[in-house]
């Protein structure tokens, strides 16, 4: 058996890490909170822009755009959104393994990153790092994801990448966050939604379709863009807050694991001691 | 309520920004100035900065909006702006600034610079300040 001090060592290291754990998971509680509330504040944007841009799909169907065709170039554009710090359980992990696991071919990925943890999970296994936002990702604003489409579009304009897509964690609820990949370019909007999207309406566009179709689509990727990082940033927190918690609950388990062992030590010294006098004023008398 | 009214909507991302009924909204376009009525023919268009004018029951309300898109149909309308403001939440000193700064850029053509950014940003510039007029 471990020595008693040995086991008040350990304790103490155990109760000091536990109190870090539990004031990560207050502070990632707080965050989540006001990053759901923003994420939930987004949606309504995001929602009808969606809805929009199925619907101008729906009705310029056959518009010669370069956003709608195919590209000769096999380059792939993928923004990955992580989170700059760790210790968020299988959070950056899993958007990494979302990528790998994919059938994107490692050479022709061109990855822009948003968070250092995904940038070093996929240089390890080999893909190209183009461009690093990670600095947006403690307090995305909407500045931020134009800035980043931007550049991300003006590469797909000039035909240097084929086809753009998108790699964040979606944010269900608290407790589940799904990692999700998404084709951004050339636009890609399931039927159903089309079909449904309100077709007998005629619907003008001014200027003509393909003006408006150029202007928009900049503006919904963007509005991805910026929901994607909303939501991933809510997603961490959630993460975290889930992966602190156990981290407190394991080592509250650990802590009450070792008292007893103390305790028994402790008991089995005094009984030693106890014996050891007792003997020895025996020999005494 | 009378019936010549419609539902007006203006979303941000970070917010919803206007919900109401309106009689009349006038905005800017790409295209120059338009106003909607109830009943306008289904129309999709691409906004400018501008100011947009809603008259409610009450009287008008001016906000300010810069680049988005809005979808007019007969009973609604939805503005999909990146950026919109009430006057009152509007620096005009940061505005002044702002134009000087987009003016000078634009009258010097230096090398490296984004014209089509700084017309952008003088209008934004300009639009915020005509709103308080």
């Amino acid at each position: 058996m471990a020595s008693m001090r040995d086991i008040k060592r350990r304790k103490t290291s155990i109760s000091s890490t536990q109190q870090i754990t539990k004031a990560m998971k207050l502070v990632s509680t707080v965050k989540l909170q006001k990053a759901r509330n923003r994420a939930e504040e987004t949606n309504p944007y995001f929602n009808y822009m969606y809805q929009t841009v199925c619907s101008m799909l729906a009705k310029a169907g056959q518009v010669n755009h370069p956003y709608l065709m195919e590209r000769e170039s096999t380059k792939k554009a993928v923004i990955v959104i992580t989170s700059n710090r760790g210790l968020a359980g299988g959070y950056n992990s899993n958007v990494v393994k979302l990528i790998t696991g994919s059938d994107l071919p490692v050479e022709d990925v061109e990855v822009y990153a948003i968070g250092h943890k995904g940038i070093e999970g996929l240089q390890r296994r080999g893909y190209e790092i183009k461009a690093d936002y990670s600095e947006v990702v403690e307090s995305p604003v909407y500045e931020d994801a134009q800035r980043i489409c931007k550049e991300v579009l003006d590469a797909y304009v000039a035909g240097e990448i084929g086809e753009i897509y998108l790699a964040y964690t979606h944010f269900k609820n608290t407790v589940s966050h799904e990692p999700k990949l998404l084709k951004l370019l050339p636009v890609q909007v399931d039927q159903e939604s089309v079909e449904s999207a309100n077709s007998d309406i005629l619907m003008n566009f001014e200027p003509n379709e393909e003006e408006a179709l150029e202007l928009i689509i900049p503006k919904y990727i963007t509005s991805l863009v910026y929901g994607a990082l909303v939501e991933a940033v809510a997603s961490e927190n959630g993460a975290r807050m889930q992966a602190m918690d156990s981290a407190t609950s394991n080592a509250e388990e650990m802590i009450s694991d070792l008292s007893l062992k103390y305790n028994r030590a402790r008991q089995s010294s005094i009984t030693q001691e106890l014996t050891e006098i007792i003997a020895g004023a025996e020999a005494i008398s | 309520m009378a019936d010549n009214f419609f539902t007006v909507e203006i979303i941000t991302p970070d917010r919803i920004f206007y919900h109401g009924q309106a009689s009349m909204i006038e905005f800017n376009t790409v295209e120059g100035e338009i106003g909607v009525l109830k009943d306008h023919i289904p129309l999709t268009t691409v906004l400018a900065p501008g100011v947009v004018t809603i008259t409610e029951e009450e009287g008008p309300k001016k906000a300010v909006v810069h680049t988005g898109f809005a979808e007019i149909l007969g009973e609604k309308v939805t503005l999909l702006a990146e950026i919109a403001e009430w006057p009152d939440e509007i620096d005009v000193e940061r505005a002044k600034r702002a134009e000087e700064r987009a003016k000078e850029r634009l009258s010097h053509r230096e090398q490296g610079i984004d014209v089509a950014r700084a017309e952008l940003a003088l209008k934004k510039a300009l639009a915020r300040q005509d709103v308080l007029v």
